[in-house]
């Protein structure tokens, strides 16, 4: 993480990713113990890693790094079971079968994060997709917009801020 | 999109670096307070003889009290904006300040005979004081709001209520140079309320703009 808020970008997200099944495994149990189904685990997954990036300032480099990260997954676990709390989930599924699928991704796509992504400003949204889904670098996704690498850096961080203030935004 | 594509998009947007609270708050407050003592003086200003009467065991007490509160309530919202932090400590040593107002009431009800109370109670202009200081706070609720914005607070109305504190502690030690009030009973009093409404004001505004 401190490398990551040095702007080592390669060791930021292969943290991430170390992170992802921890978070995936607490979203799970917490959507369990409060009866709701588990499809959702991968939108809280994504709310939380976008938090913890948009958030990472906040996270004092000299204290440990544990209770920071379980008070930013509460934080949007509470948020997500306060805003699911108004929609009725039934969960379809036999609910052992899900729990036997073990902590891998579904191999669906996540409905909130593309939903949340339409509603960008197609600038935004054609940087994030160039850079998440077809896995380009800053200056292909410049070259291939024809936009200067600046531009795409603003227009990327705005459209993660974005995401994050629509997940926010939800139900409010 | 699939959760490692996300996690692609974060780390590309990590050469930006945002700034720690605690510098934002510091950044944030140099407009905010140069606003608040600005005003201070071209609507209030100081109090006359101000230096000479700083021997004056009451407006010392006012004035330093005024400002203990300032620096601690200003390191529980530099401290509040981080999640999993540690906060009781500093929030059982911000209980120092109710403690000695409580004292020096005391020492001020003994000191006085009891004929006079009700008068420095109510002192020569406590509807001004419940106006100025919500007034000098202003300019640093709102700079405190705009810091506490970068982090990322557990409890946005209670984080919001911290930067209240902090603002009207600001607030409350920018009019003490002015307020020709000092006895603990009117500082207990007014001061108290006028900050109180400060701190409501904050805790408003906080669950709005501090959620995340």
């Amino acid at each position: 993480m401190r490398a990551g808020n040095a702007g080592d970008a390669d060791s930021y997200r292969r943290l991430l990713l170390q992170l992802t099944p921890v978070l995936r495994a607490v979203a799970r149990r917490g959507l369990a113990s409060a009866g709701m189904a588990d499809t959702d685990a991968e939108d809280v997954v994504q709310e939380t890693l976008l938090a913890i990036h948009l958030k990472r300032q906040s996270w004092d480099e000299d204290a440990p790094i544990g209770p920071w990260l379980r008070a930013i997954a509460r934080h949007k676990m509470i948020d997500t079971l306060r805003r699911r709390g108004r929609r009725i989930d039934l969960p379809i599924d036999d609910f052992a079968e899900v729990l036997a699928g073990g902590e891998s991704e579904p191999s669906m796509l996540v409905a909130d994060v593309d939903r949340h992504l339409d509603c960008l400003p197609a600038g935004q949204r054609n940087v994030v997709r160039a850079i998440a889904v077809d896995g380009a670098s800053i200056s292909e996704a410049a070259a291939r917009l024809s936009m200067t690498n600046g531009a795409v850096r603003v227009a990327l961080h705005r459209g993660l801020a974005a995401l994050a203030a629509k997940f926010n935004g939800e139900g409010t | 999109m699939k959760t490692a594509d996300l996690i692609r998009a974060l780390a590309a947007d990590s050469e930006v670096h945002p700034m720690p609270p605690g510098r934002a708050l510091a950044l944030a407050l140099i407009p905010g307070v140069a606003i608040a003592v600005g005003l201070h003086f071209a609507v209030l200003g100081l109090r006359p003889h101000l230096l000479t009467l700083l021997g004056e065991p009451r407006l010392l007490f006012k004035l330093c009290l005024t400002f203990l509160l300032a620096a601690l309530s200003g390191a529980l919202v530099a401290r509040i904006a981080s999640p999993g932090g540690c906060i009781r400590h500093i929030t059982l040593l911000l209980a120092i300040v109710p403690a000695l107002l409580a004292a020096a009431n005391l020492a001020e009800l003994l000191a006085v005979p009891a004929a006079e109370w009700g008068q420095r109670l109510v002192g020569s202009n406590a509807i001004f004081c419940l106006k100025s200081i919500p007034f000098l706070a202003a300019a640093p609720l709102v700079a405190a709001l705009l810091a506490l914005r970068q982090g990322a607070p557990e409890h946005p109305a209670i984080a919001g209520a911290a930067a209240g504190l902090f603002a009207g502690a600001i607030g409350a030690a920018l009019y003490a140079t002015h307020c020709p009030d000092d006895s603990p009973l009117f500082v207990a009093a007014w001061y108290t309320l006028a900050i109180g409404f400060v701190v409501a004001i904050g805790a408003a505004a906080g669950r709005r703009l501090l959620r995340w």
